[in-house]
Protein backbone atom coordinates (compact mmCIF):
# COMPACT_ATOMS: atom_id res chain seq x y z
CA UNK A 1 0.00 0.00 0.00
CA UNK A 2 2.87 2.55 1.37
CA UNK A 3 5.18 1.81 -1.79
CA UNK A 4 1.94 1.89 -4.99
CA UNK A 5 2.21 4.94 -6.48
CA UNK A 6 -1.32 4.53 -7.75
CA UNK A 7 -2.94 3.71 -4.75
CA UNK A 8 -3.72 7.32 -3.67
CA UNK A 9 -5.99 7.15 -7.09
CA UNK A 10 -8.25 4.35 -5.67
CA UNK A 11 -11.74 5.11 -5.02
CA UNK A 12 -12.95 3.50 -2.08
CA UNK A 13 -16.44 3.92 -0.92
CA UNK A 14 -17.18 5.02 2.55
CA UNK A 15 -20.76 4.86 2.94
CA UNK A 16 -22.19 2.27 0.48
CA UNK A 17 -25.64 3.25 -1.89
CA UNK A 18 -27.08 1.76 -4.91
CA UNK A 19 -29.65 3.23 -6.35
CA UNK A 20 -31.47 1.69 -9.54
CA UNK A 21 -28.84 -0.80 -10.11
CA UNK A 22 -25.91 1.89 -10.36
CA UNK A 23 -23.23 1.99 -7.92
CA UNK A 24 -23.41 5.92 -6.36
CA UNK A 25 -21.69 5.18 -3.32
CA UNK A 26 -20.63 7.86 -1.44
CA UNK A 27 -16.90 7.61 -1.77
CA UNK A 28 -13.91 8.81 -0.82
CA UNK A 29 -13.54 11.10 -4.32
CA UNK A 30 -17.36 12.17 -3.28
CA UNK A 31 -15.98 13.10 0.51
CA UNK A 32 -13.45 15.42 -1.63
CA UNK A 33 -15.85 16.86 -3.93
CA UNK A 34 -17.56 18.45 -0.41
CA UNK A 35 -14.39 19.15 0.90
CA UNK A 36 -13.42 21.07 -2.06
CA UNK A 37 -16.87 22.49 -2.27
CA UNK A 38 -16.96 23.63 1.30
CA UNK A 39 -13.69 24.60 1.77
CA UNK A 40 -14.18 27.08 -1.27
CA UNK A 41 -17.51 28.29 -0.43
CA UNK A 42 -16.62 28.60 3.51
CA UNK A 43 -13.29 30.57 2.64
CA UNK A 44 -15.25 32.99 -0.18
CA UNK A 45 -18.30 33.32 2.40
CA UNK A 46 -16.11 34.22 5.61
CA UNK A 47 -13.64 36.30 3.51
CA UNK A 48 -16.55 38.41 2.11
CA UNK A 49 -18.58 38.82 5.17
CA UNK A 50 -17.86 41.70 7.17
CA UNK A 51 -18.15 43.95 3.33
CA UNK A 52 -15.46 45.98 4.62
CA UNK A 53 -14.75 48.85 2.52
CA UNK A 54 -11.47 48.54 2.93
CA UNK A 55 -10.32 45.12 2.95
CA UNK A 56 -8.47 42.70 5.47
CA UNK A 57 -6.32 40.31 4.04
CA UNK A 58 -8.96 37.61 3.67
CA UNK A 59 -11.58 39.68 1.75
CA UNK A 60 -8.43 41.25 -0.20
CA UNK A 61 -7.57 37.50 -1.73
CA UNK A 62 -11.73 36.94 -2.82
CA UNK A 63 -11.74 40.08 -4.43
CA UNK A 64 -8.70 39.82 -6.06
CA UNK A 65 -9.96 36.22 -7.46
CA UNK A 66 -12.89 37.68 -8.19
CA UNK A 67 -11.37 40.07 -10.59
CA UNK A 68 -8.78 37.82 -11.84
CA UNK A 69 -11.54 35.68 -13.52
CA UNK A 70 -13.42 38.20 -14.23
CA UNK A 71 -10.93 40.20 -16.31
CA UNK A 72 -9.86 37.04 -17.41
CA UNK A 73 -13.26 36.41 -19.03
CA UNK A 74 -13.92 40.44 -19.84
CA UNK A 75 -10.32 39.88 -22.04
CA UNK A 76 -11.34 36.67 -23.52
CA UNK A 77 -14.82 36.47 -24.20
CA UNK A 78 -15.71 40.41 -24.00
CA UNK A 79 -18.30 42.47 -21.84
CA UNK A 80 -21.01 40.06 -22.93
CA UNK A 81 -19.68 37.04 -21.98
CA UNK A 82 -19.84 38.42 -18.35
CA UNK A 83 -22.97 36.57 -18.27
CA UNK A 84 -20.87 34.07 -17.40
CA UNK A 85 -19.20 34.83 -15.01
CA UNK A 86 -20.53 32.29 -12.01
CA UNK A 87 -19.69 29.60 -14.19
CA UNK A 88 -16.30 30.25 -14.94
CA UNK A 89 -15.58 31.58 -11.28
CA UNK A 90 -17.13 28.42 -9.91
CA UNK A 91 -15.21 26.37 -12.42
CA UNK A 92 -11.66 27.98 -11.88
CA UNK A 93 -12.48 28.08 -7.60
CA UNK A 94 -13.48 24.36 -8.23
CA UNK A 95 -10.13 22.82 -9.82
CA UNK A 96 -7.97 25.19 -8.15
CA UNK A 97 -9.41 24.36 -4.54
CA UNK A 98 -9.79 20.76 -5.45
CA UNK A 99 -6.01 20.52 -6.49
CA UNK A 100 -4.90 22.60 -3.62
CA UNK A 101 -6.39 19.81 -1.30
CA UNK A 102 -4.91 17.46 -3.20
CA UNK A 103 -1.48 18.78 -1.93
CA UNK A 104 -2.11 17.58 1.66
CA UNK A 105 -0.39 14.28 2.12
CA UNK A 106 -3.29 11.53 2.16
CA UNK A 107 -5.87 13.24 0.85
CA UNK A 108 -7.57 12.27 -2.75
CA UNK A 109 -7.27 14.54 -5.75
CA UNK A 110 -10.86 15.31 -6.78
CA UNK A 111 -8.88 16.47 -10.26
CA UNK A 112 -6.67 13.35 -10.71
CA UNK A 113 -9.76 11.67 -11.92
CA UNK A 114 -10.11 11.67 -15.98
CA UNK A 115 -14.29 11.29 -15.47
CA UNK A 116 -14.13 14.47 -13.52
CA UNK A 117 -11.82 16.55 -15.77
CA UNK A 118 -13.88 15.15 -18.58
CA UNK A 119 -17.21 15.95 -17.34
CA UNK A 120 -16.41 19.46 -16.89
CA UNK A 121 -15.27 20.23 -19.96
CA UNK A 122 -17.86 18.36 -21.24
CA UNK A 123 -19.89 20.76 -19.41
CA UNK A 124 -17.95 23.77 -20.80
CA UNK A 125 -18.41 22.97 -24.58
CA UNK A 126 -21.96 21.76 -23.71
CA UNK A 127 -22.89 25.16 -22.30
CA UNK A 128 -20.25 26.55 -25.32
CA UNK A 129 -22.90 25.01 -27.89
CA UNK A 130 -26.44 25.27 -26.21
CA UNK A 131 -25.60 28.65 -25.50
CA UNK A 132 -24.30 29.53 -28.77
CA UNK A 133 -27.16 27.88 -30.80
CA UNK A 134 -29.80 30.02 -28.37
CA UNK A 135 -27.98 33.07 -29.28
CA UNK A 136 -27.08 32.58 -32.53
CA UNK A 137 -28.93 29.59 -34.00
CA UNK A 138 -27.82 28.06 -37.15
CA UNK A 139 -25.36 31.12 -37.46
CA UNK A 140 -23.35 29.45 -35.07
CA UNK A 141 -22.19 27.07 -37.48
CA UNK A 142 -20.44 30.01 -38.55
CA UNK A 143 -17.43 29.15 -36.46
CA UNK A 144 -16.35 26.07 -38.26
CA UNK A 145 -16.22 28.47 -41.36
CA UNK A 146 -13.53 31.40 -40.69
CA UNK A 147 -14.03 34.33 -42.73
CA UNK A 148 -11.60 35.23 -45.90
CA UNK A 149 -10.95 31.15 -46.33
CA UNK A 150 -10.79 30.95 -50.28
CA UNK A 151 -14.30 28.92 -51.19
CA UNK A 152 -11.63 26.24 -52.28
CA UNK A 153 -10.44 25.25 -49.22
CA UNK A 154 -13.25 25.72 -47.07
CA UNK A 155 -14.21 22.32 -47.05
CA UNK A 156 -10.97 21.62 -45.82
CA UNK A 157 -10.91 23.87 -43.36
CA UNK A 158 -13.98 23.69 -42.17
CA UNK A 159 -13.51 19.70 -41.69
CA UNK A 160 -10.30 20.96 -39.40
CA UNK A 161 -12.52 23.04 -36.84
CA UNK A 162 -14.71 20.86 -36.28
CA UNK A 163 -12.06 17.71 -35.52
CA UNK A 164 -10.46 20.78 -33.50
CA UNK A 165 -13.86 22.03 -31.29
CA UNK A 166 -14.60 17.96 -31.13
CA UNK A 167 -11.08 17.80 -29.39
CA UNK A 168 -11.94 20.89 -27.03
CA UNK A 169 -13.11 18.85 -24.34
CA UNK A 170 -10.80 15.92 -24.78
CA UNK A 171 -7.70 18.19 -24.61
CA UNK A 172 -9.03 20.39 -22.08
CA UNK A 173 -10.01 17.40 -19.53
CA UNK A 174 -7.06 15.16 -20.48
CA UNK A 175 -4.25 18.44 -19.84
CA UNK A 176 -5.60 18.87 -16.32
CA UNK A 177 -6.26 15.30 -15.29
CA UNK A 178 -2.61 14.12 -16.58
CA UNK A 179 -0.70 17.22 -14.93
CA UNK A 180 -2.27 16.52 -11.60
CA UNK A 181 -2.30 12.67 -11.99
CA UNK A 182 1.90 12.88 -13.11
CA UNK A 183 2.44 15.08 -10.38
CA UNK A 184 0.67 12.96 -7.78
CA UNK A 185 2.85 9.63 -8.92
CA UNK A 186 5.87 11.44 -9.37
CA UNK A 187 6.03 12.50 -5.89
CA UNK A 188 5.12 9.20 -4.45
CA UNK A 189 7.67 7.43 -6.72
CA UNK A 190 10.36 10.00 -5.07
CA UNK A 191 9.10 9.60 -1.34
CA UNK A 192 9.06 6.03 -2.04
CA UNK A 193 12.91 6.35 -2.65
CA UNK A 194 13.24 8.01 0.43
CA UNK A 195 11.77 5.46 2.53
CA UNK A 196 12.97 2.24 0.41
CA UNK A 197 16.61 4.13 0.02
CA UNK A 198 16.70 5.43 4.08
CA UNK A 199 16.07 1.11 4.44
CA UNK A 200 19.42 0.42 3.57
CA UNK A 201 21.63 1.26 6.26
CA UNK A 202 23.89 4.37 6.66
CA UNK A 203 25.18 5.03 2.90
CA UNK A 204 20.94 4.33 1.69
CA UNK A 205 20.50 6.53 4.39
CA UNK A 206 23.25 9.16 2.77
CA UNK A 207 21.75 8.28 -0.84
CA UNK A 208 17.97 9.07 0.26
CA UNK A 209 19.09 12.99 0.75
CA UNK A 210 18.84 13.44 -2.75
CA UNK A 211 15.30 11.76 -3.86
CA UNK A 212 14.38 13.90 -0.57
CA UNK A 213 15.40 17.45 -1.68
CA UNK A 214 13.53 16.28 -5.01
CA UNK A 215 10.29 15.74 -3.49
CA UNK A 216 9.98 19.21 -1.69
CA UNK A 217 11.54 20.58 -4.59
CA UNK A 218 8.86 19.02 -6.40
CA UNK A 219 5.80 19.78 -3.87
CA UNK A 220 6.54 23.35 -5.01
CA UNK A 221 6.59 22.61 -8.50
CA UNK A 222 2.80 20.77 -7.39
CA UNK A 223 1.53 24.16 -5.89
CA UNK A 224 2.55 26.16 -9.20
CA UNK A 225 1.07 23.21 -11.50
CA UNK A 226 -2.20 23.14 -9.02
CA UNK A 227 -2.73 26.47 -9.59
CA UNK A 228 -1.24 27.29 -13.27
CA UNK A 229 -3.85 24.44 -14.12
CA UNK A 230 -6.64 25.99 -13.12
CA UNK A 231 -6.17 28.91 -14.01
CA UNK A 232 -4.92 27.16 -18.12
CA UNK A 233 -8.86 25.19 -17.45
CA UNK A 234 -10.33 28.82 -16.78
CA UNK A 235 -8.73 30.74 -19.37
CA UNK A 236 -9.52 27.69 -22.08
CA UNK A 237 -12.91 27.67 -20.94
CA UNK A 238 -13.28 31.85 -21.54
CA UNK A 239 -11.70 31.40 -25.06
CA UNK A 240 -14.58 28.62 -25.83
CA UNK A 241 -17.32 30.77 -24.30
CA UNK A 242 -15.88 33.59 -26.61
CA UNK A 243 -17.17 31.35 -29.64
CA UNK A 244 -21.03 31.35 -27.64
CA UNK A 245 -21.25 34.52 -27.75
CA UNK A 246 -19.67 35.69 -30.74
CA UNK A 247 -20.54 33.17 -32.84
CA UNK A 248 -19.21 32.87 -36.02
CA UNK A 249 -18.56 36.75 -36.41
CA UNK B 1 5.02 -4.03 -9.32
CA UNK B 2 4.26 -4.60 -5.70
CA UNK B 3 1.90 -6.53 -4.81
CA UNK B 4 0.48 -4.38 -1.47
CA UNK B 5 0.24 -5.75 2.04
CA UNK B 6 -3.54 -3.83 1.71
CA UNK B 7 -4.48 -6.10 -1.18
CA UNK B 8 -2.25 -8.91 0.34
CA UNK B 9 -4.53 -8.47 3.13
CA UNK B 10 -8.34 -8.27 1.65
CA UNK B 11 -7.99 -10.04 -1.53
CA UNK B 12 -8.17 -13.80 0.36
CA UNK B 13 -10.61 -12.39 2.64
CA UNK B 14 -12.53 -10.95 -1.03
CA UNK B 15 -12.46 -14.47 -2.45
CA UNK B 16 -13.09 -16.26 0.77
CA UNK B 17 -16.01 -14.28 1.77
CA UNK B 18 -18.06 -13.02 -1.45
CA UNK B 19 -20.26 -10.84 1.27
CA UNK B 20 -17.08 -8.52 1.87
CA UNK B 21 -18.01 -6.79 -1.57
CA UNK B 22 -20.20 -4.51 0.81
CA UNK B 23 -16.46 -3.16 2.23
CA UNK B 24 -15.11 -3.12 -1.26
CA UNK B 25 -17.75 -2.97 -3.89
CA UNK B 26 -15.68 -2.84 -6.88
CA UNK B 27 -14.02 -5.43 -5.77
CA UNK B 28 -17.17 -7.39 -7.37
CA UNK B 29 -16.52 -6.78 -10.89
CA UNK B 30 -13.00 -7.69 -9.93
CA UNK B 31 -12.74 -11.51 -10.70
CA UNK B 32 -13.75 -10.44 -14.03
CA UNK B 33 -11.35 -7.71 -14.84
CA UNK B 34 -8.64 -9.63 -13.54
CA UNK B 35 -8.70 -12.33 -15.96
CA UNK B 36 -9.07 -9.27 -18.49
CA UNK B 37 -5.92 -7.99 -17.34
CA UNK B 38 -4.21 -10.76 -16.38
CA UNK B 39 -2.53 -9.06 -14.08
CA UNK B 40 -4.22 -9.88 -10.71
CA UNK B 41 -3.96 -7.37 -7.39
CA UNK B 42 -1.61 -5.13 -9.87
CA UNK B 43 -3.07 -1.88 -8.61
CA UNK B 44 -5.58 -1.61 -6.00
CA UNK B 45 -8.33 -4.10 -5.33
CA UNK B 46 -9.90 -3.92 -8.86
CA UNK B 47 -7.03 -4.84 -11.22
CA UNK B 48 -7.03 -1.40 -13.78
CA UNK B 49 -5.64 1.87 -13.02
CA UNK B 50 -7.72 3.82 -10.62
CA UNK B 51 -8.49 6.41 -12.60
CA UNK B 52 -9.98 4.17 -15.75
CA UNK B 53 -12.01 1.93 -13.57
CA UNK B 54 -15.23 2.53 -15.09
CA UNK B 55 -17.48 1.48 -11.52
CA UNK B 56 -16.39 4.43 -10.08
CA UNK B 57 -17.62 6.71 -12.92
CA UNK B 58 -21.48 6.98 -12.08
CA UNK B 59 -20.27 7.64 -8.35
CA UNK B 60 -18.28 10.04 -9.05
CA UNK B 61 -20.20 12.25 -11.75
CA UNK B 62 -23.72 12.18 -9.79
CA UNK B 63 -21.63 13.26 -6.69
CA UNK B 64 -19.64 15.67 -9.01
CA UNK B 65 -23.23 16.85 -10.19
CA UNK B 66 -24.51 17.42 -6.56
CA UNK B 67 -21.38 19.03 -5.44
CA UNK B 68 -20.41 21.31 -8.25
CA UNK B 69 -24.14 22.38 -8.43
CA UNK B 70 -24.64 23.42 -5.09
CA UNK B 71 -21.35 25.39 -5.50
CA UNK B 72 -22.29 26.89 -9.01
CA UNK B 73 -25.41 28.36 -7.21
CA UNK B 74 -23.64 29.15 -4.36
CA UNK B 75 -20.92 31.15 -6.50
CA UNK B 76 -23.86 32.39 -8.49
CA UNK B 77 -26.85 33.56 -5.74
CA UNK B 78 -24.21 34.41 -2.96
CA UNK B 79 -20.63 35.19 -3.27
CA UNK B 80 -20.47 36.73 -6.72
CA UNK B 81 -22.95 39.44 -6.04
CA UNK B 82 -21.57 40.28 -2.88
CA UNK B 83 -18.39 40.59 -4.08
CA UNK B 84 -19.29 42.78 -6.95
CA UNK B 85 -21.64 44.62 -4.58
CA UNK B 86 -18.25 45.37 -2.21
CA UNK B 87 -16.61 46.14 -5.26
CA UNK B 88 -19.19 48.31 -6.66
CA UNK B 89 -19.68 49.74 -3.53
CA UNK B 90 -15.85 50.79 -3.53
CA UNK B 91 -15.49 51.94 -6.87
CA UNK B 92 -18.92 54.29 -6.30
CA UNK B 93 -17.62 55.32 -2.97
CA UNK B 94 -14.00 56.69 -4.56
CA UNK B 95 -15.90 57.94 -7.53
CA UNK B 96 -18.24 59.95 -4.87
CA UNK B 97 -15.15 60.97 -3.03
CA UNK B 98 -13.61 62.27 -6.19
CA UNK B 99 -16.40 64.23 -7.33
CA UNK B 100 -16.71 65.13 -3.47
CA UNK B 101 -13.16 66.33 -3.36
CA UNK B 102 -13.76 68.29 -6.71
CA UNK B 103 -16.89 70.14 -4.96
CA UNK B 104 -14.55 71.14 -2.52
CA UNK B 105 -11.89 72.11 -4.53
CA UNK B 106 -14.70 74.56 -6.42
CA UNK B 107 -16.07 75.84 -3.32
CA UNK B 108 -12.26 76.55 -2.29
CA UNK B 109 -10.91 78.51 -5.48
CA UNK B 110 -14.64 80.17 -5.15
CA UNK B 111 -13.43 81.19 -1.76
CA UNK B 112 -9.69 82.69 -2.78
CA UNK B 113 -11.62 84.38 -5.43
CA UNK B 114 -14.04 86.14 -3.40
CA UNK B 115 -11.41 86.99 -0.56
CA UNK B 116 -9.39 88.62 -3.86
CA UNK B 117 -12.31 90.75 -4.63
CA UNK B 118 -13.35 91.66 -1.64
CA UNK B 119 -9.57 92.47 -0.65
CA UNK B 120 -9.60 94.47 -4.11
CA UNK B 121 -12.76 96.37 -2.49
CA UNK B 122 -11.03 96.94 0.44
CA UNK B 123 -7.82 98.39 -1.20
CA UNK B 124 -9.78 100.66 -3.04
CA UNK B 125 -11.82 101.81 -0.47
CA UNK B 126 -8.73 102.14 1.65
CA UNK B 127 -7.01 104.54 -1.27
CA UNK B 128 -10.84 106.35 -1.27
CA UNK B 129 -10.61 107.12 2.39
CA UNK B 130 -6.69 108.49 1.87
CA UNK B 131 -8.24 110.59 -1.27
CA UNK B 132 -10.13 112.14 0.59
CA UNK B 133 -8.46 112.49 4.17
CA UNK B 134 -5.78 113.98 2.08
CA UNK B 135 -8.42 116.70 0.00
CA UNK B 136 -10.09 117.61 3.33
CA UNK B 137 -6.43 118.34 4.96
CA UNK B 138 -5.54 120.16 1.69
CA UNK B 139 -9.10 122.36 1.63
CA UNK B 140 -8.98 122.89 5.69
CA UNK B 141 -5.28 123.96 5.15
CA UNK B 142 -5.93 126.02 1.85
CA UNK B 143 -8.62 127.62 4.58
CA UNK B 144 -6.77 128.13 7.25
CA UNK B 145 -4.44 129.90 4.70
CA UNK B 146 -6.86 132.23 3.59
CA UNK B 147 -8.05 132.81 7.60
CA UNK B 148 -4.34 134.10 8.77
CA UNK B 149 -4.10 135.68 4.84
CA UNK B 150 -7.11 137.62 6.25
CA UNK B 151 -6.43 138.38 9.28
CA UNK B 152 -2.81 139.08 8.32
CA UNK B 153 -4.07 141.67 5.35
CA UNK B 154 -6.56 143.59 8.23
CA UNK B 155 -3.90 143.95 10.23
CA UNK B 156 -1.97 145.31 7.89
CA UNK B 157 -4.69 147.20 6.43
CA UNK B 158 -5.01 148.60 10.69
CA UNK B 159 -1.54 149.46 10.54
CA UNK B 160 -1.61 150.90 7.30
CA UNK B 161 -4.48 153.20 8.64
CA UNK B 162 -2.50 154.12 12.06
CA UNK B 163 0.78 154.69 9.96
CA UNK B 164 -1.51 157.20 7.91
CA UNK B 165 -3.17 158.40 10.99
CA UNK B 166 0.07 159.14 12.82
CA UNK B 167 1.50 160.35 9.77
CA UNK B 168 -1.44 162.89 9.33
CA UNK B 169 -1.09 163.94 13.03
CA UNK B 170 2.06 164.78 12.38
CA UNK B 171 1.46 166.69 9.43
CA UNK B 172 -0.45 168.44 11.72
CA UNK B 173 1.76 169.02 14.45
CA UNK B 174 4.54 169.88 11.72
CA UNK B 175 2.25 173.31 11.28
CA UNK B 176 2.31 174.32 14.68
CA UNK B 177 6.04 173.95 14.84
CA UNK B 178 5.92 175.73 11.49
CA UNK B 179 3.88 178.32 12.96
CA UNK B 180 6.09 178.94 15.85
CA UNK B 181 9.04 178.04 13.65
CA UNK B 182 7.91 180.92 11.28
CA UNK B 183 6.85 183.41 13.61
CA UNK B 184 10.51 182.92 15.33
CA UNK B 185 12.08 183.36 12.08
CA UNK B 186 10.16 186.34 11.03
CA UNK B 187 10.34 187.49 14.27
CA UNK B 188 14.57 187.44 14.68
CA UNK B 189 14.47 188.37 10.70
CA UNK B 190 12.02 191.62 11.15
CA UNK B 191 11.76 192.07 14.54
CA UNK B 192 8.19 192.47 13.69
CA UNK B 193 5.29 190.58 15.71
CA UNK B 194 3.46 188.52 13.67
CA UNK B 195 -0.01 187.73 14.75
CA UNK B 196 -0.91 184.13 14.71
CA UNK B 197 -3.15 183.92 11.77
CA UNK B 198 -1.27 185.40 9.27
CA UNK B 199 1.74 183.03 9.99
CA UNK B 200 -0.93 180.38 10.43
CA UNK B 201 -2.07 181.20 6.51
CA UNK B 202 1.19 181.49 5.46
CA UNK B 203 1.92 177.96 6.38
CA UNK B 204 -0.72 176.73 5.09
CA UNK B 205 -0.31 178.22 1.91
CA UNK B 206 3.10 176.50 1.71
CA UNK B 207 1.94 173.11 2.82
CA UNK B 208 -0.75 173.52 -0.12
CA UNK B 209 2.35 173.86 -2.15
CA UNK B 210 3.95 171.22 -0.87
Amino acid sequence: MANDPTHQFVVQPIIPMEIGGWDLSFTNASLFMVATVAAATGFLYFATASRSLIPGRMQSVAEMSYEFIAGMLREGAGTKGMVFFPFVFSLFMFVLTANLLGMFPYFFTVTSQIIVTFALAVLVIGTVIVYGFYKHGLHFLGIFAPQGVPKVLLPLVSSIEVISFLSRPISLSVRLFANMLAGHITLKVFAGFVTSMGALGAVGIGGAVLPLIMTVAMTGLEFLVSFLQAYVFAVLTCMYLNDAVHGGH
Amino acid sequence: MFVTPAYAQTAPAASETPAATVGEPHAAPAGELHTETGVPGDHGATGVFPPFDFATYPSQLVWLAITFGIFFLVMHKVIAPRLAAILGDRHDRIAADLSEAGRLKAEADAAVETYEKELAAARAKGAGIADAAREAAKTKAAADRAAIEEELASKLAAAEARIADIKAKAFANVGDIAEETAAGIVDQLIGAKTSGEEVKAAVAAVKTEA
